[in-house]
C-alpha cells in the first residue's frame, strides 16, 4: 500500500505537484497517467525519497521510503530506462545491487533471466538498446522479490513483443497482491496494464477511479482523458484548422 | 486476464524479510563491485602506478648530485600520478549522475551519508592501497636506476621511510577530496577542472605571490612536506623557505578532505537526486 497525502513540489516559482493525495492498494495494477510535464516522475520521485517534497508526505505500508530496512527487497522501482553506468555489465550491475540489500547472488541470474538478457548478462549495458535498457531496469525492480513495484514508463522502447510481456508480467504481478504502480502517458496501454487509474494534470489530481469508471459515457478512454485534462495540459498545440478538400493542384 | 499466478501467502512480505536492516557493510560491498567492475578504474591505476615509477626512474637517472634528498628525487612521480587518482575519485561520484546511476543507488540505499561513508570508504582504501604499492616501487626503482658511484637511498635512511608512507597515503588523501568535490560538484568536467585548478594551477600563482600561502596548497604539502627527508628547501641563490613538517602537512591535506566531506555530506542529504 502506497499512501500519498498533500505531496507538494515546487521548482522556483513553478509548482511541479500540487497538494496531492491518493492511495495505491494492493491487488490490483493502478496506473497514473498525466500529459508531458504533469507531474508523475516527480510524485515517483518522492515517494521514493530521492526528492524532497516541499509540502506533504508518501509513505509505504505506513513508513517513508528512508526509513525501509531493506529497500530492494520491500520496493522495486523502474525509474527511467538508463539508471546505470554504461561501462559495467548488466550482470555486475544487479550484483552490485544486490549487495547493497544483502540479496543473494543466485537471484541475478534468476531476474536476467526472466527479463530475457541472460545471454546479455556479460554485455556492458552501454552497447544495450532502449528496449534492453528497460529490461535491465525491470530487472532491477524485480530484484528483491518486492511486494511494492513503482514502474515509471515502463513500456519505452520496448517492441511490441516486449510491451506484451511487460504488460501480462505486471498482471501477474498485481494478481499475487503485489502492489503495482505503473505511469505511462499512452493511454492505450494503461488500459490494458491497469484497473485503476491516478490522472493528474498540472500536479493536481484530477481523477482516482477505475478504468471501467473512467471509460463509462465517453466514447473511449482515451476521449474521456483529454476531456478531463483539457483545462490543464501544459504544451497545447493550437486546434487544427479544419481541413478543407483542395481541388486541383497547388503549388 | 492472462494471469494465473498464485496469490501471495498473507503476511508474505513480513515473513520473507530479513531480521535487521541494510548496514555499512552491505553498502561498502556495493560500492567495491561497482568500482572494480569498471575496466577504466584499473587502466587508471595501472597507470598511475607506472607513472610514480617511470618518472622516479627518469630523475635517478639523470641524477649527478650525490647529496641531493634522493628519496625525494625516486618519488617525483608521485605528483604527476596524483593527478590520474584524483580525477579517479571525480569520476567515481559524478559518473553516478552522469549516467542516472544515482536513482538506482539511493533507491537501494537511502541513506545517503551511509552512502557518502562506504564510497569514501571503499575508494580511499583501494587508492591507499595503490599509493602505497607506487611508491614503494617508485623509491626501490628509482634507487636502483641512479648512475654508478652514487649509493641508492634505503628505507632505514632517516625519513626515509616515513617520506615512502606519506607519499602513499596522499594518494587516498587526493583522491578522496576529488571524490568529495565530485559529490559537491556532480558534473565530471567541472569537478575535474576544480581539481586540477585547485591542486595544479592554483600553486602557479599563489606560489608566486607568496611562500607563507604556499606550503599550505596541496602540491606543495606532498612535494615539500610528505615526499621528502627532511622538509626545508634553499634554493641556489641561497633563499630558503620552511615547509610544513610532515605530520602537519598530513593533517592539513587531511583537514582539506574532511571539509570537503563535511559540505559534500551536508549538500548530498538535502539535493534532489
Amino acid at each position: 500500500m502506497i499512501e500519498v497525502r498533500d505531496l507538494t513540489k515546487r521548482y522556483g516559482a513553478t509548482v511541479a505537484v500540487d497538494a496531492l493525495s491518493f492511495d495505491v492498494r494492493p491487488g490490483t495494477g493502478t496506473g497514473v497517467l498525466g500529459a508531458n510535464g504533469s507531474g508523475k516522475s516527480t510524485t515517483m520521485r518522492m515517494i521514493l525519497g530521492l526528492d524532497r517534497p516541499d509540502a506533504g508526505r508518501a509513505r509505504i505500508g505506513g513508513r517513508r521510503y528512508g526509513d525501509l530496512r531493506w529497500p530492494l527487497r520491500e520496493v522495486g522501482a523502474l525509474l527511467e530506462a538508463k539508471a546505470f553506468h554504461p561501462g559495467r555489465t548488466a550482470s555486475d550491475h544487479l550484483t552490485a545491487l544486490a549487495a547493497s540489500n544483502g540479496i543473494a547472488r543466485s537471484r541475478v541470474g534468476e531476474v536476467l533471466e526472466m527479463v530475457g538478457l541472460a545471454s546479455a548478462a556479460r554485455k556492458r549495458a552501454g552497447k544495450f538498446s532502449l528496449g534492453m535498457g528497460q529490461r535491465l531496469g525491470i530487472a532491477v525492480a524485480l530484484l528483491g522479490d518486492p511486494a511494492v513495484l513503482l514502474l515509471d514508463e515502463p513500456v519505452n522502447g520496448l517492441d511490441p513483443a516486449g510491451i506484451r510481456w511487460i504488460r501480462d508480467l505486471l498482471k501477474s504481478l498485481a494478481a499475487q497482491g503485489r502492489t503495482v504502480f505503473v505511469s505511462s502517458h499512452l493511454i492505450s496501454e494503461m488500459a490494458l496494464m491497469a484497473d485503476h487509474l491516478v490522472v493528474i494534470g498540472q500536479g493536481r489530481l484530477l481523477a482516482d477511479t477505475s478504468v471501467d469508471q473512467m471509460s463509462r459515457g465517453a466514447p473511449s478512454l482515451e476521449a474521456a482523458f483529454l476531456e478531463l485534462t483539457g483545462a490543464s495540459a501544459e504544451y497545447q498545440a493550437a486546434p487544427s484548422p479544419p481541413v478543407t478538400p483542395t481541388m486541383g493542384v497547388s503549388s | 486476464m492472462t494471469a494465473q499466478a498464485a496469490r501471495l501467502p498473507a503476511g508474505y512480505q513480513a515473513a520473507r524479510l530479513p531480521a535487521g536492516h541494510y548496514r555499512f557493510r552491505h553498502v561498502a560491498r556495493m560500492e567495491w563491485i561497482k568500482l572494480r567492475s569498471l575496466r577504466s578504474t584499473w587502466w587508471t591505476l595501472v597507470i598511475t602506478t607506472a607513472g610514480a615509477i617511470g618518472i622516479g626512474v627518469a630523475v635517478g637517472i639523470n641524477t649527478k648530485n650525490a647529496h641531493g634528498d634522493l628519496t625525494n628525487n625516486a618519488l617525483a612521480g608521485i605528483l604527476p600520478a596524483l593527478l590520474l587518482t584524483s580525477v579517479l575519485g571525480v569520476l567515481t561520484m559524478t559518473s553516478e549522475y552522469s549516467s542516472g546511476m544515482i536513482r538506482s543507488t539511493l533507491a537501494a540505499v537511502p541513506s545517503r551519508s551511509l552512502l557518502l561513508a562506504a564510497k569514501a570508504a571503499v575508494f580511499g582504501v583501494l587508492a591507499l592501497v595503490v599509493g602505497e604499492v607506487a611508491s614503494f616501487l617508485a623509491f626501490s626503482a628509482g634507487g636502483a636506476a641512479l648512475p654508478r658511484g652514487i649509493t641508492a637511498p634505503a628505507l632505514s635512511d632517516p625519513g626515509a621511510l616515513r617520506a615512502v608512507l606519506l607519499s602513499g597515503m596522499s594518494f587516498c588523501l587526493i583522491g578522496l577530496i576529488g571524490l568529495g568535490l565530485g559529490a559537491v560538484v556532480r558534473h565530471s568536467a567541472v569537478a575535474i577542472a576544480v581539481v586540477v585548478a585547485g591542486v595544479y594551477v592554483a600553486p602557479v600563482v599563489v606560489g608566486n605571490a607568496s611562500h607563507e600561502l604556499a606550503k599550505y596548497l596541496p602540491i606543495f604539502i606532498i612535494g615539500n612536506s610528505l615526499s621528502t627527508t627532511k622538509p626545508v628547501g634553499c634554493s641556489a641563490d641561497g633563499q630558503c623557505f620552511h615547509p610544513l613538517s610532515a605530520w602537519a602537512g598530513l593533517g592539513v591535506l587531511a583537514l582539506y578532505a574532511a571539509v570537503i566531506f563535511g559540505i559534500a555530506w551536508w549538500l548530498l542529504a538535502r539535493r534532489d537526486a
